[in-house]
Parts: C-alpha cells; structure tokens; sequence
C-alpha cells in the first residue's frame, strides 16, 4: 500500500502545484488580493505532499520492498541501510523526485522568509515555481513513475545499487548538486516576475541575492563533492576530467557567479538591470540543460542513465518552453527598466562587467565544447569527441584573465576610480606575485609557462584581496575596531576571493607538477618516486559486507623513515559482479600520496598506479572557501533589516564609506 | 558623443570582446583537439587518418588479448565482426575491460596499422555498450541483439 500512497501524493502535489501555477497569477492579472493569498498555503501543501511521495519511496527501499521496479532496481537486502536510503536517488525516477523534493523546499523557503515582500510579488513568484514544478511533476508521473509495481512476479532480492554509487560522497553530491540547480530558480521566478510587473529595483535585487547566494554556495559545494568522489572514487585519482555531465554543472556556476556579481551592482547602483535579469534567465536555463543532458541518455558517461527517448523529449520540451517563453517575455518587457545612473570607464561597475563578459566567455567555451560533439551527432555527421586538451587549453587563458581581473577590481570604487592610484594600490602585489610566482614552481621543480601564470593568478588574488582588508581595516581606533567595522558581506567576499586563489594554486601545482607512474609489481617489490620509497608487502582477501576483496599493503617511506602505510583493494561485489578499485589515499594539506591496484597481469604481479599530487586537496577546500564566503554574505546585517522598498535614486545616495562600497561584492 | 551612447557602446565592445575571446580560443583548440571516432571497418578500408589522434571501438575480440610479461604492455583485437585491428596499450586498463566487452580507445594509428592506445575506455556494466560503439555494430550487423545492449545503462 505505502507505494500507491507515494503515487497517490505525488498526483495530489500535481495538482496543488497546477493550482499554484494559476491562481496566484489570474490573482495578479486581475488584482484580486484574495485570489493571491492562495499562494503561501498551496507553496505548503504542494511541499507537503512531495515530501510523503519521497518518504514513501524511502520507506520502500528500507522495508525491501522488492515489488517496487525502482526498489528492485537499485538496492538489495545486504544493502547497509544508509544505502538503502541513498539509493533512493541512486537512478533516474529517484533522483527526479530528489529534485522536485528540493525545488517545493525552495518553493516553501520563498513562502516563509518573503513575509516582508509585498503579496502580489510573492504570489507571482510562487506562481511561476509552481508552473516549473508542474512541468516536473507532469515529468516524473509520465515518463518515470518510481512507484511502478513488478506485480505478480516479485524479485526475491534487488539487483542492487551500483557499487561505484556505495560511498558517503555519493550519497552527499546529489542533493547538494540539485540544492544549486533547483535554487537558481529562484532567482529566475524573481526575474520573470519583475519582468511581468515591471518593477525592478534596488529592492528587488536585494531580494534575489542572497537566495542566488545561497544556491551558488550548494553548487560550489556539490561540485567540488562531485570532483573529490571522481578522485577517490572512480580510482584513477583523477581531480577534474571536463567529462559532459561535469561541465553541465559547472555551466550553471559560471552563469551564476556571473550572476552574482551582476546582482551587485544591481543592488548598490540600480544598473545592468536587463542584463541581470538576463544573467538570471541563463543560469536558470542552463540548470535545466544539465538536468536534460544528465537525464536524457544523450551522453556516454559515468553520470548516463537509461535513455528512453520519450523523456529526452519531455525534458527539451520543457526546456524550449522555458527559454522561449522567459526570452520573448524578456524581449518585451526588458526595455522598459531604465537607468540613470553614471559612472566612468574606470569604475567599479566596469570591472563587474567585465568580469562578467569573461565569465560568460568561459561558459559560451565550455558550453561549446559539450554541445557540439551532440548537435554534430544529432546532424548525422560523424561522431567526435572534445576532449581535455580542448578544455584546458580554452579554460585556463579564460580563468586567469578573471583572477587578474579580481585582483585589480577588489581595489576599484563604485562610479569613478582613479586610473593613478589604482595603478600605485597594485604595484606591491604585483611585485610580491611575481617573486611568488617564480619562487613557488623553481622550488617544486621547474618554471614552466602555465605553472608561472597559475602560481601567479592565485598570489596575485591573495595579495590584492589581503592588501584590500588591510587597506579598509584602519582606523583610528586601531586595527581591531577596524577589523571588526568591516561588514559581513565583506569578508564574504574575502572568503570567496581568497577561494578562488586556492582552487587555482591547487590546480596549477597538482597539474604540472603531480607525477604519476603505472607499474607491474609483485609483492615484496619497491619501486622509488618523487623521493618516496613504495614497498609493495603483500596482498590478502578480505570479506567485506556485500563484496569480497583483494587487498594490498604498500609500506612508504622516505630514507628509511615510515611515512605510511596504505591499503588499496579491489573489490568484487557479490551481486551485480562489478569490479572496483578502491584506492589507498594519504591525505594531507600539501599532498596526498596515491596507490591504485590496477589488474593481476599474471604471476602473482599486479598492474600498480602511484602517484604524488601535490595540492590537490586545495581545489576542494577553495571550494569550501567558497561556499563559506557566500554564507557569511548572506549573513550580512542588511538582508534582515531595511524593509521599505527602495528606489535606484536611495541607493545611488548611498554614502561612499566602505562599507557602501565594498558591501556588494562577495 | 551622448553619455548614454557612450556607456552602451562600452557595453556593446566589452561584450564583443568576450565574444572574440570565445570564439578565437574555440576555433584554435578545435583545430587539434577534436578526435573522430572510427569503427574497425572505417580503419582497416584506410578511411583513418595515420598519426593522428583519433577514437576507434568495438568489440574486444575473445582469446585476443595478449599480455607482455615484464610490463604493463598489452595488445588484443577489436571488432565490429566485419574487420578487426589491432591495437596496443601501455598502463592499467578499466576495471571493466574484458574480452566480449565494448571498449573505445583514444589514440594514434602507427604506419603498420596498428592502433597506439593512449586511454582506453569501458563502460560500466555487462550489457552496456559506449553509443558509438552500438550504433556502428548495429550498422554492421543489422543485429538487434547489440541495440538491445545499449538500452540499458543504469549508474551515475
């Protein structure tokens, strides 16, 4: 019975969200405030009964219910009960409604923390998360009912989850992925409806930032969960590998850092209004284009699902609709926000720009090299890949012509700064960077072209971020009282800055200066790297809960001295038959040391890879950096305080004390 | 010029120079970095270019494969059950690579025909095949038996 219940929920959230999706609105259209109320109680009930939908699901995984396809598919009673529960997002149907599960949570956080917001703006961005969640209530009860009975001809036991999804980090990235995806509609249903009612202003940009924050936090997050499983995970101790469902989401990240920044100037000047809302309706899009491109079965990855080509459709249906319809809305009303506010070519608001142009130049080249391979295909001629190399060799120009950019724009002031000054503020961490920057790689080998501009990208960020916090920290009253002047956003912003500082250091240094060797070895064999001895000991079977093991020990010193002992095994598991490499990992802030059984090649000897990464640990823990830097922004003082709404003429009044004029960036 | 005019007209450059950025990267990168993909068949009529990367698949020929015994060399045959070539690799092949199974592999045809594997892929369970690697088995062979292969892939 608890499956049809689940069924039955998901049928009734359909409709609460049908009726969302048109009451508030005709409510709008006709100013009908009672017709508007509506909107907060069916936000709620819509969220209510997604929920039961998924406890059911959930229910069923953990009781066994083996009748249910999506439960026979995914799981079996050896199972711990953790996986069990992560596998209901372990396959297509399941992670579906972890995405409507999270986009109603979002639909309901809108409801409880707009109490401020006037009611017809409320209403009508309920309305409009309503209708995105019709078109993916409609989806899942169509194409891809987890709830689907095997009846008469129950399985004994499930077919299990896939092995490779058998991880903590696995059972973390999805939701945090889809908590990024699904929250960038929030900003897009804010967009659309001050597109509608024509009103947008610094308010309505003050209310959209911190919940296009607070997604780009979950999406920095789950990526960079996302990236840390690939390397521990897939076995091959890969970080990064631009792989088609990577850069789905990495897609909407650059939109919305881009959008982010775009909010800023937004809030504290009242300019770039159309290209904002613009920003808002391509970031949003591009999360549905992930969705589609994961969902659909166009691409050969670890991330493809089954492809039924009745949900490819549905999915670039709903994605048509939503591009063509928020883009012809957009045509229409855009032209109807003006600015009058100035401001100089050498102006806080230009760098922003242009911070904002290159980071859709690094989204156009990403998305480019994801999408032609498939539209080429599509076409009939020929099937080619992009691969790595095209990537690396577009992103990283694009990538270190932004972190220049930063560390120039962090100094630079709202309306009109002085091109002498600017200079003088930057002359030191210049100087400093470039010491850095050919100090860091001699030091760990070599100077090579692309190591120097990375080493001096993320040295340039920091010094010029650390610079900046000196620069605004003083104060008569000493350096403290400075310090603690400073608003939260600010030092969002620090955080976020000094993220990206890491990320780069880490990927330059693990990249040109990592070192990786596969070798056939038999135990008791040592092989010599990167000053490290890898003693291979000996190899042992191990029992695991739902598989058996091989399981090796490699003792590592350094001139005789231990250093660490890792056990890398492959494993067997029973059910499914998969084999998996689990890697031996010795994980530190300056490197980790890597040691992957490969395949018994044949006399006792296994085929071995060893590896020296440096950093690498830096690219998720920038991430962190991050995702922090945006929680501590969106803890600033003023989203909680000012109410009234305000017009672009107060913000442009606004004092240039720093805090007026730092406050917007993070 | 009008202050207004002025301002767009920054806009207007700042946005085609991101533009430019774009497309001048893409079209230089794509000049080297996009690998065809070719079926057995395509290679062995000389349809594929030597020395050049490129991406070959099918089938890895049973009783093929055949291991160096004091490296990690290993070559074994792959086909579409129309044509075979032989290729060779150096490293650690996928935890699913296994005679019978579908593989893709990236790499360099040598002179001698013999296809140089720098990476080579296989996917993720028994009855799943990479795309291109059924659709040209299925050109070939007219054989239903390999597009029901495809259909399922079941993992993220």
């Amino acid at each position: 019975m608890i499956p049809e219940f689940g069924h039955f929920a998901l049928i009734l959230a359909l409709m609460l969200a049908t009726l969302l999706a048109l009451v508030p609105l005709a409510g709008s259209i006709t100013r009908r405030p009672d017709l508007q109320a509506f909107a907060r109680p069916l936000a709620s009930g819509q969220f209510v009964f997604v929920a039961i939908a998924f406890g059911c699901l959930a229910w069923a995984f953990v009781t066994d219910d083996f009748s249910v396809a999506y439960v026979a598919n995914n799981s079996n009673s050896l199972l711990p009960w953790y996986y069990k529960f992560s596998a209901v997002w372990g396959s297509h149907e399941g992670s579906l409604l972890l995405w409507i599960l999270i986009l109603t949570a979002w639909t309901v956080a809108v409801a409880i923390f707009s109490r401020r917001l006037p009611t017809e703006l409320v209403s009508l961005v309920l309305s409009i998360m309503g209708m995105i969640s019709v078109a993916f209530l409609l989806f899942i009860l169509i194409t891809s009912n987890p709830f689907t009975r095997l009846l008469p001809n129950v399985p004994a036991d499930g077919a299990d989850l896939n092995p490779l999804l058998q991880d903590f980090g696995l059972v973390i990235h999805p939701p945090m992925l889809y908590m990024g995806y699904v929250g960038f509609s929030v900003a897009f249903a804010f967009s659309i409806a001050a597109l509608i009612n024509g009103r947008m202003d610094g308010a309505w940009a003050r209310w959209s930032r911190p919940w296009t924050t607070v997604a780009w936090c979950f999406l920095s997050l789950g990526i960079a969960l996302g990236s840390w499983w690939a390397y521990y995970e897939l076995g091959w101790g890969g970080w990064w590998f631009w792989d088609p469902v990577e850069n789905a989401s990495v897609l909407p990240w650059l939109a919305g850092t881009a959008l982010m920044h775009s909010l800023a100037v937004t809030e504290k000047r009242g300019v770039f209004k159309s290209w904002t809302v613009l920003l808002a309706i391509v970031t949003f899009s591009l999360s549905l284009l992930g969705t589609f491109l994961v969902r659909s079965g166009v691409l050969t990855s670890v991330h493809a699902f089954a492809a039924d080509p009745a949900r490819g459709k549905f999915l670039i249906g709903v994605l048509a609709v939503t591009i063509i319809g928020s883009l012809t809305l957009y045509a229409f009303r855009a032209p109807v926000v003006h600015a009058r506010v100035r401001y100089g070519s050498l102006s806080r608001e230009i760098f922003l720009l242009l911070n904002n142009v290159l980071l859709m130049a690094a989204m156009l080249l990403v998305l480019v090299g994801t999408l032609y391979p498939l539209v080429l295909d599509y076409l009939g001629a020929g099937s080619l890949s992009v691969g790595k190399p095209f990537f690396d060799l577009t992103f990283s120009p694009v990538a270190i012509a932004v972190a220049l950019l930063l560390g120039a724009g962090v100094f630079s002031r709202w309306k009109r700064t002085d091109g002498g000054w600017l200079g003088r503020q930057l002359l030191w961490p210049a100087a400093i960077s470039l010491v850095l920057a050919v100090i860091v790689p001699l030091w760990l080998g070599h100077l090579e072209p692309w190591a120097f501009a990375g080493c001096f990208a993320a040295a340039w960020v920091s010094v010029a971020t650390f610079r900046d916090l000196w620069a605004r920290s003083a104060s008569r009253q000493g350096r403290w009282t400075g310090l603690r002047r400073l608003t939260r956003s600010y030092y969002g912003m620090v955080l976020g800055h000094l993220g990206v500082a890491v990320v780069m250091a880490g990927a330059t240094v693990v990249t040109n200066y990592g070192v990786e060797r596969d070798v056939r070895m038999v135990p008791g064999e040592t092989v010599e790297m990167s000053g490290l001895t890898f003693h291979f000991d000996s190899l042992r079977h191990r029992q695991g809960p739902n598989y058996s093991a091989e399981q090796g020990r490699f003792v590592i010193t350094r001139e005789g001295e231990p250093v660490t002992t890792l056990y890398p095994e492959k494993r067997v598991y029973a059910v499914q038959r998969n084999v998996m490499t689990e890697a031996g990992i010795d994980g530190g802030l300056f490197r980790d040391l890597f040691v992957a059984l490969g395949e018994p090649v044949g006399d006792d000897a296994w085929a071995v890879r060893i590896q020296y990464k440096p950093l690498v640990r830096w690219v998720w823990l920038g991430a962190i950096f991050m995702a922090l830097g945006g929680a501590l922004a969106i803890a600033d003082r003023r989203y909680r305080m000012r109410v009234t709404r305000e017009s672009p003429e107060t913000a442009k009044q606004e004092p240039s004390s720093p805090e007026a004029v730092t406050g917007g960036v993070s | 010029m009008h202050p207004v005019r002025k301002r767009r007209l920054t806009i207007v450059i700042f946005l085609l120079a991101g533009l430019g950025i774009a497309v001048g990267l893409t079209v230089y990168a794509f000049r080297q970095n996009i690998n065809l993909f070719y079926d057995p068949t395509a290679i062995m009529d000389g349809e594929a270019p030597h020395n050049v990367v490129i991406r070959a698949g099918g089938m890895v020929e049973d009783n093929s494969v055949v291991r160096e015994p004091n490296s990690l060399k290993v070559r074994f045959r792959v086909t579409d059950f129309k044509s075979t070539v032989p290729m060779e690799y150096d490293g650690i092949l996928p935890d699913l690579f296994a005679e019978g199974q579908g593989v893709v592999a990236t790499g360099r045809l040598r002179d001698d025909g013999v296809f140089v594997a720098d990476s080579v892929l296989a996917k993720h369970d028994e009855n799943y095949m990479p795309p291109e690697v059924a659709k040209s088995l299925k050109k070939k062979t007219g054989d239903d038996a390999a597009a029901e292969a495809v259909k399922t892939v079941v993992t993220e």
